[in-house]
């Protein structure tokens, strides 16, 4: 594969064809947040919090850095004051939902994001994915989907497999930047009576 | 519905997973909603994993995965129409049924849905129900109309 | 049916055809598509064979059922041949003197015809009527003269002679080069030049292609597409084998929104015919080209109209759109080169191949070649499709063609683009229709849907109406799309029902941003163009809005009261009787008065109350006036006493 080289926040950066902005920046150790990207899944391009402006050929447009390929004479740059107004609002669409969230906290200190802005949303899910997909992609088992769309969109377990997949896995529980997931999954064990087969006799009321 | 009604479909669409949705609407236009039991056949058969399944289920305005009932009352909030007024039959017509759209009545008489341009721009506001269009209705109506149906 | 195999059994088949058939023979056409389906076409259609068989005259008379005329707001419409009489408006029991007087007698049935409004004479022949004259039907017109489900009728007209002529006398680079010369532009809604994208897929390194008919027309008020697919399946197959070629595409893909049942029918019927005829399948015409469509039916969402959400589809998952780095051109559908283009736009492919590119970059302006055809709607008196050649006239097209506003009322604005474009007020009705005119309005072309509004529509509530729209089609995966739209509508919601605040303006045109900057789709991007077209041109109202609690339009239903002058009121009893609520108090002789707790602001009362009296008034941003003294709404009758 033949090597790129493209500038990021006035840095010279050396990369492969095939890799993103993001990935390519990571190599490089300069830093682009982002919530739905996980390097062992596949990129989503959900939470535009990677969000960066880029220049090429005159143009300039604004691309999520987990998914735009990587060209030669690509200028990047990862803050801007447009890019920084965006990641702001993005944030305090979110902390509508999850004000607590740590990693949300974090960010919304970096970039001044007011999480009172909106009123809070009764849902915590942010969407990011990262349960579903890693479910999907790592784990292969499908035990835990998207349904609907649009604001009415949900994680959903589906009972039969959870309750015969999940007790022993629960490796995406720690991958949910909010508690969403524990919710979800505490709720479809509660929706489910008689108690679920295979629960472990020993132990373990509580979900960690 | 039987599994090999099922199956007759799913073998229609030369068993191919990419066919998922032609197979649903199939099944959809012909037992009026999707159980369970049957997206768990469909998802078996074609090998796809119902979290896949239930997504598209959901995802898509054309299934129910809740009985419908005997009659579909679709009201058309199309920009033509609304613009002509279809607020107020979806109104008047919520008031008669006690039903929102996306509800089915207790007595399963009546489904209601809002649809997204039916084509009969000239007839706005239009009101579908069971493929039968009545166009240029006044709230005044919508009660008659209703009215002829069991 | 034998295949045919080579152009010059075509051209024999065809005019094999031609021969049988005699113009001079009375024909009927009767419009058959689903609008005027709706107003009965379908009895109209039995009610003329009875009757032509009880007149003995079954074998003397044609009678055609094709697809849409485009003048919907007075269907059904028949045109009897070959002297082209067009009347409106049929009922069943129109028919009998129908035969008698105009077949058989040949006499004209005045109150059957149009009347030319500007010089208050009927006309009698089709292209005569005004909405047509002025209008250019290059790729519509076809319509009125064929049986969607008879392929001889297609061939008829010259059907599948493009095809012929792309594949025996031209190679595929040059119908590329064709494409690309007629600067034809997807009239889907994104305006990108077909021949670029098309020669993208060519030139992309990939054995296998797929070509797509975009036939989801999501946009409410739109439904071009559908009479197109309706009306005349075979040019959009015969497009799309062509585009094939051009490409080097063995396999397309119709996909057809379920909402459009008889669309579906036709289409799947056309493309059985074309197979039996030879025109789709093995070895077409003998050219070695080999070529199959196959249907697919959406299922309910609209973000499927976005090309690589309606991919995704298509591959048997949720429509999520993709993102498009890379174009769909060269990673499509499977990852494979794919040319998505509209229905319409492949109906103009057989055109240009026959009659050439310079033959069609003689209609349209410099950047917007061609024809289009658009959906007027709304607050309009000549509802229907119209085809028109871009560089018209707003102005023209909808007081020439469209009538202008029933009613007496004031024009507002057009909106143009679905729910990604904007409204356009009165001062700019000058402006030339086309691709790039439309967008620096503020607006854009989109599919076609042209929606009237007048002085009684509020343009705060369509933002609002557009935005509840996305939000509800929204396909949610991305945060500024979902949770953006998911704060605009309430933002807007509020402002609606009186509940607007200062700095609403400001977090809307942020939110806006962030969704026209950061939104992973087309979908999401244009989302804030209705909200910042009625803005720009209508901030007025906004603040009246939020300021006044007022609706200028007198519309926002929490916003207004329905007041009975006691002035004006005759107590008629015509509004107590229909109120559906039974908010009014009176009596035969008692000044009624409405019950604002009651009242649920249906406008009922408005609607009925006689124009002599014009009792019913609606308020906004002041107090109802208290009901009169009960004395003082006994109506006694007019004494010198009372003067």
């Amino acid at each position: 594969m033949s090597e790129i080289l493209l500038q990021i926040d006035g840095k010279e950066v050396k990369a492969r064809e095939g890799m993103t902005i993001l990935e390519a920046a990571q190599s490089a150790e300069i830093s682009i947040p982002t919530l739905c990207y996980h390097e062992k899944l596949e990129p989503y391009g959900g939470c535009r919090l990677c969000t960066v402006e880029v220049e090429i050929r005159g143009w300039t447009k604004l691309v999520a850095a987990c998914l735009y390929p990587v060209e030669e004479n690509l200028i990047v740059r990862t803050r801007t004051e447009k890019v920084d107004r965006i990641r702001k609002m993005i944030l305090e669409l979110l902390l509508a939902h999850a004000p607590d969230a740590f990693v949300l906290q974090d960010l919304a200190q970096e970039y001044g994001a007011d999480r009172d802005r909106f009123e809070k949303e009764a849902s915590f899910c942010i969407h990011c994915g990262l349960c579903v997909r890693y479910c999907a992609e790592v784990k292969k088992k499908y035990a835990v989907g998207f349904v609907d769309r649009g604001t009415r969109k949900e994680i959903s377990f589906i009972p039969e497999i959870a309750s015969k997949e999940c007790w022993d896995c629960k490796e995406c529980f720690p991958l949910c930047p909010t508690s969403a997931l524990q919710a979800a999954f505490v709720l479809t064990k509660a929706l489910f009576s008689p108690p679920l087969s295979s629960e472990p006799e020993s132990g373990k009321q509580e979900l960690s | 519905m039987d599994n090999d009604r099922i199956d007759q479909i799913i073998d229609k669409h030369q068993g191919e997973a990419s066919s998922l949705i032609q197979v649903l609407l199939e099944i959809q236009s012909e037992n009026h909603w999707l159980p369970k039991k049957v997206l768990e056949r469909v998802g078996e058969k074609l090998q796809v994993p119902l979290t896949r399944i239930l997504h598209i289920a959901t995802f898509y305005k054309a299934f129910s995965l809740v009985p419908r009932g005997r009659h579909e009352v679709h009201i058309c909030v199309g920009t033509a129409c609304h613009v002509r007024g279809a607020t107020r039959i979806l109104d008047t017509v919520q008031d008669l049924t006690g039903i929102k759209p996306g509800e089915t009545d207790l007595d399963m008489k009546f489904s209601l849905e809002t649809v997204n341009c039916l084509g009969c721009c000239a007839l706005g506001p239009v009101m579908e129900i069971d493929g039968k269009t009545h166009g240029k209705m006044a709230p005044a109506e919508t009660a008659d109309v209703l009215k002829n149906y069991e | 049916m034998s295949q045919i195999n080579s152009p010059a059994e075509l051209e024999d088949f065809r005019k094999g055809i031609l021969s049988k058939r005699d113009p001079n023979k009375p024909c009927i056409t009767l419009c058959s598509g689903s609008a005027c389906h709706a107003t009965g076409s379908g009895e109209v259609a039995k009610s003329l064979e009875e009757e032509l068989e009880k007149q003995g005259l079954s074998a003397e008379v044609d009678i055609r059922k094709t697809g849409c005329h485009g003048f919907c707001e007075r269907g059904p419409i028949i045109v009897i041949y070959p002297d082209e009489i067009c009347y409106f408006q049929i009922e069943p029991d129109d028919v009998p003197e129908i035969i008698s007087e105009t077949i058989k007698k040949k006499k004209i049935i005045e109150r059957l015809l149009c009347t030319d409004p500007s010089i208050n004479e009927k006309i009698i022949r089709e292209s005569e009527i005004p909405f047509y004259k002025h209008q250019e039907r290059l790729v519509f017109g076809s319509n009125g003269s064929i049986d969607p489900k008879s392929i001889d009728d297609y061939l008829s007209i010259g059907g599948y002679s493009a095809l012929s002529k792309a594949l025996s006398g031209m190679n595929s680079g040059e119908v590329l080069q064709e494409i690309k010369k007629s600067n034809l532009r997807g009239r889907g809604g994104g305006g990108f030049p077909a021949g670029r994208k098309w020669e993208e897929s060519r030139n992309a390194p990939d054995e296998i292609k797929y070509v797509i008919v975009n036939a989801d027309e999501g946009d409410p008020g739109a439904y071009m597409d559908r009479s197109l697919l309706e009306g005349n399946p075979h040019s959009i197959l015969e497009g799309l084998t062509i585009g094939a070629y051009a490409i080097g595409s063995h396999e397309g893909y119709i996909y057809v929104r379920q909402e459009y049942p008889l669309a579906v029918e036709n289409v799947n019927l056309a493309i059985k015919k074309a197979e039996e005829y030879g025109f789709l399948g093995k070895n077409i015409l003998g050219s070695g080209f080999d070529f199959i469509v196959k249907v697919h039916q959406g299922a309910g969402a609209f973000v499927c109209g976005e090309s690589s959400a309606l991919m995704t589809a298509l591959e048997g998952r949720a429509g999520e759109p993709r993102p498009k780095y890379i174009h769909t051109a060269v990673k499509g559908l499977w990852d494979r080169p794919s040319v998505l283009n509209n229905v319409e736009t492949w109906a103009n492919v057989p055109l240009i191949i026959n009659k050439g590119a310079d033959w069609f970059t003689q209609f349209g302006t410099e950047g917007s070649k061609g024809t289009k055809i658009f959906s007027l709607v709304g607050k309009i008196t000549n509802t229907g499709l119209v085809e028109v050649p871009m560089g018209m006239t707003l102005r023209d097209i909808i007081f020439k063609i469209g009538g202008g506003i029933p009613g007496g009322k004031r024009f507002k604005a057009v909106q143009t683009g679905g729910p990604s474009g904007g409204c356009i007020p009165e001062e700019l009705l000058d402006l030339e229709v086309g691709f790039d005119e439309l967008t620096k309005a503020g607006s854009m072309m989109g599919s076609g849907g042209m929606i009237v509004m007048d002085e009684d529509t509020c343009m705060v509530d369509v933002a609002r109406y557009f935005i509840d729209f996305l939000t509800d089609e929204s396909c949610g995966k991305c945060v500024p799309c979902r949770e953006g739209l998911r704060q605009m509508l309430k933002i807007l919601t509020n402002i609606t029902v009186g509940k607007g605040t200062e700095g609403d303006i400001e977090l809307l045109e942020e939110l806006s941003e962030t969704a026209k900057e950061a939104a992973l789709c087309a979908l999401g991007k244009s989302a804030p163009n209705p909200f910042l077209s009625t803005l720009r041109y209508f901030r007025d109202e906004y603040a009246a809005h939020i300021k006044e609690k007022r609706c200028p339009a007198l519309s926002c239903k929490e916003l207004i009261a329905y007041h009975i002058d006691p002035d004006k009121c005759k107590a008629c009893m015509m509004c107590l009787r229909k109120c559906p609520a039974e908010a009014i108090d009176g009596g035969k002789k008692k000044i009624h008065v409405i019950d604002q707790e009651k009242c649920t602001k249906c406008g009922t009362c408005f609607e009925v109350c006689p124009s002599k009296f014009d009792a019913v008034t609606k308020i906004s941003g002041e107090p109802v006036p208290s009901p009169i003294p009960e004395e003082k709404r006994i109506i006694i009758k007019k004494s010198k006493k009372n003067e």
